[in-house]
């Protein structure tokens, strides 16, 4: 059963990856040139998703967008882990001490705005787009990260291994990068694919209220805003983006579930 | 009967009136709310929407074909070179605080309107005039510099209703007017409530009271009106749902045209639209079929220079800038951007501007020109555009009637700057002859035409969605207004 969730996850990532990165080289149809002619029709066998009220076709918006999603996620969630996890490893190794209280204390600070509006306040304060709103999420990602790794460094820090290495004559900033990150990496991984389904979300979030990717590149947040005026005569329109946001989130979800179990030694026993 | 005449002037079913229901109320929905409430000082139209003609008044009124009609003032005579023109003011008028209406009020506006420290948003309305003086309580004389054959249809617009100096120093929050509606309140972000004045001096309304609601939301606008909590919407902006209700018998669907001039706005000023041929070539590249069919759902009549199509002087000038992208690729070759270039699209929120734009952007790529496309909120657009000139391109409505001069200002947002249309402005403001009037207007229209200044799109058509018992509702705007006084819902 746990098993069957992984695959499910992998396979609707891989799905949605595979998506974006084939819109790279190949679409259906050319999401540039508008057909109004051919505007909102249903799906059919050469849109199979659709046309939306510019007549271009769902499914290769839906292609592009999928990468638009992705690139903002995925680089939202490298700006809170390289950032993230540099300050928990840092915090747990002077535990107590005042770099461990100012970069805690700065997680609280960041962890208390509500996320989604502080990304709505970045963008509109400096402007609406893909690369500002990356800027806005990954900032959420920060702490999130920081707290994970602070945590679970903590632990590792009390263990022999440790004390031996210490004993052996290793500072701690080594230590750090040579014994406790590796242990961190199962635990990162996870976290990193909760939080790029969190990002994908909040892209979508910031699209929708027109603060994220800017036309004419294609997003599926834009994709909903768009059809939502159209919802009575055109439901496909935003049935297909929004399928889209909740296929990969789901996904990624499962496939951060499923890597736990897989990766975590004591679940796995447990399941056996 | 005089409540006849008063409908058939309102643009009403007249004979439908007698089963007229005097009394009740009325909701009225529209997408912009006022910043405040003195149409004599901002430029917002989104006052005149809800006070114009309601509220306020001015001498002369538009009717619903844009025609000049009397207001305020009775009747008028003017001199034999057109210079001075004597008003005669209805007698026994009142502003809604009860003071009356006299030949001093009307200095006071017009002084007012055309003083230097004046906010008025039209301060060319009053440029002509050289004095303004009360010959006693209801007779006013109006000096002009020279004839001006506008003036009449100048003191009609909202920018020029007459205010009271009583009651001018709150009138951001309580408007006073002398209109067949009172102001009652204003909820902010909400809505704006009028009542019938029942000491008003002509045709009573027949609406007890009339609320109008804000709501700028597309969605929430056509769930509005399906769920029947407005009456009706002037303006509605979603095109894309009127078949809907066009098919719904509870509801009656309205298409009027505008004085709105949608146009491809080019900052004049700003390399590399400061060359002609550039401008000629974005002209050619635009498929005005396409932005009207993809962004308005077909609604709009295509424009070829900066004058509405239904005015009796209009030039149809569209061969001009016809859709020839290969033109536009030569054109752009022989200026010297062979290669193209990048040029930020600013966009303010209506659908007009944020899907024509998208169309607009698909065009021009396809020449060779990137767009760096901006959506804008209303306050931003002011502020970075259209005061701050910050911009490349831009698609805006230019709903004001009769607004050709605006290309005789230098400082104007488009930048434009032409010594020969100044001077056939000039010539237009002291021509009165209306041969001569049509001739001049021609070689205005055709100048910024064929000088590219902007990209001309479409005249903006206003669809009013409304309850299918409701009568007497403008269905052209003429100017922006929400005339509520001659509407009755009937039986």
């Amino acid at each position: 059963m746990r098993r069957a969730g992984l695959i499910l996850g992998l396979f609707l990532t891989l799905l949605f990856t595979g998506a974006a990165v084939l819109s790279l080289v190949w679409v259906p149809q050319d999401i540039e040139a508008l057909r109004i002619a051919e505007r909102m029709q249903g799906p059919s066998a050469a849109h199979p998703l659709g046309t939306d009220h510019f007549g271009r076709d769902i499914l290769s918006m839906v292609m592009v967008g999928a990468r638009t999603s992705i690139a903002v996620a995925l680089v939202a969630v490298g700006i809170g882990m390289g950032v993230g996890v540099p300050l928990g490893l840092a915090a747990a190794a002077r535990r107590g001490g005042w770099l461990d209280e100012i970069i805690m204390r700065g997680n609280d600070l960041i962890f208390a705005f509500p996320s989604l509006l502080i990304a709505i306040l970045i963008t509109a304060v400096f402007g609406a787009g893909a690369v500002n709103a990356i800027i806005a999420i990954g900032i959420f990602n920060i702490p999130v990260f920081a707290r994970l790794t602070r945590g679970a460094a903590l632990s590792l820090w009390t263990r022999d291994f440790i004390l031996a290495a210490r004993v052996a004559g290793k500072g701690r900033a080594r230590i750090s990068a040579e014994h406790i990150l590796p242990n961190l990496a199962n635990l990162l991984i996870v976290q990193g694919t909760i939080q790029f389904s969190l990002g994908i979300l909040a892209e979508a979030g910031l699209s929708y209220v027109g603060l994220g990717a800017q036309p004419p590149l294609p997003s599926w947040g834009r994709m909903l805003a768009d059809s939502q005026t159209m919802m009575a005569i055109a439901p496909h329109m935003a049935l297909f983006p929004g399928l889209a946001i909740l296929l990969t989130v789901l996904g990624l979800n499962l496939l951060g579930d499923g890597l736990r179990d897989w990766l975590d030694p004591r679940l796995r026993r447990a399941a056996r | 009967m005089k409540r006849l005449t008063a409908c058939a002037l309102a643009g009403a079913m007249s004979v439908a009136g007698w089963a007229a229901q005097a009394g009740s109320d009325l909701v009225v929905g529209l997408q912009l709310e006022p910043p405040h409430l003195d149409p004599t000082s901002a430029a917002a139209g989104a006052i005149d929407q809800v006070l114009y003609a309601n509220v306020f008044e001015g001498l002369t009124r538009f009717g619903p074909d844009g025609t000049v009609h009397p207001g305020l003032a009775e009747s008028w005579e003017i001199s034999g070179d057109g210079t001075v023109y004597t008003f005669r003011l209805r007698p026994g008028v009142t502003f809604h605080d009860g003071t009356a209406l006299d030949a001093a009020d009307v200095v006071f506006t017009l002084d007012r309107a055309r003083d230097d420290m004046s906010q008025n948003a039209q301060k060319a309305l009053f440029e002509g005039i050289e004095t303004v003086e009360a010959l006693d309580d209801l007779t006013v004389r109006v000096t002009l510099r020279g004839p001006d054959g506008n003036f009449l249809f100048n003191m009609a617009w909202g920018d020029a209703v007459i205010v009271a100096p009583e009651s001018i120093g709150n009138i951001k929050q309580a408007p006073v007017g002398t209109g067949a509606f009172v102001f009652d309140d204003w909820v902010q972000g909400d809505r704006i409530t009028l009542t019938r004045n029942p000491e008003y001096w002509g045709t009573p309304a027949w609406l007890d009271r009339a609320t109008f609601r804000f709501i700028s939301d597309p969605t929430a606008a056509f769930a509005a009106v399906m769920a029947e909590d407005v009456d009706a919407f002037p303006g509605f902006p979603a095109p894309e749902n009127l078949p809907q209700f066009e098919a719904d018998p509870r509801f009656q669907v309205l298409v009027g045209t505008t004085e709105g001039e949608t146009i491809l706005s080019m900052n004049n000023a700003r390399p590399p639209l400061n060359d002609k041929m550039v401008r000629r070539a974005i002209a050619h590249a635009i498929d005005r079929r396409a932005v009207i069919e993809g962004a308005m759902f077909g609604l709009g009549t295509p424009i070829g220079t900066h004058f509405a199509p239904h005015h009796p002087d209009y030039v149809d000038l569209t061969h001009l800038s016809s859709y020839d992208p290969e033109l536009s690729r030569q054109l752009l070759d022989e200026a010297g951007y062979g290669d193209g270039f990048t040029v930020a699209l600013k966009l303010p929120p209506p659908s007009y501007a944020r899907r024509g734009g998208e169309i607009i952007a698909a065009q021009l790529r396809s020449v060779g020109i990137e767009t760096e496309i901006t959506n804008l909120e209303w306050a931003q657009w002011l502020e970075e555009v259209f005061r701050g000139k910050d911009y490349g391109l831009t698609i805006v409505s230019h709903t004001e009637p009769f607004d050709i001069g605006i290309y005789a200002r230098p400082d104007y947002y488009f930048q434009y700057d032409s010594a020969e249309f100044q001077t056939l402005h000039a010539a237009l403001a002291e021509q009165t002859n209306p041969k001569k009037r049509a001739r001049l207007l021609e070689r205005m229209q055709t100048r910024i035409a064929e000088d590219y200044v902007n990209g001309y799109l479409f005249q903006l058509a206003i669809p009013t969605v409304a309850n299918a018992r409701l009568r007497g509702l403008w269905v052209n705007a003429p100017t922006q207004a929400t005339d509520l006084t001659g509407v009755y819902w009937e039986e």
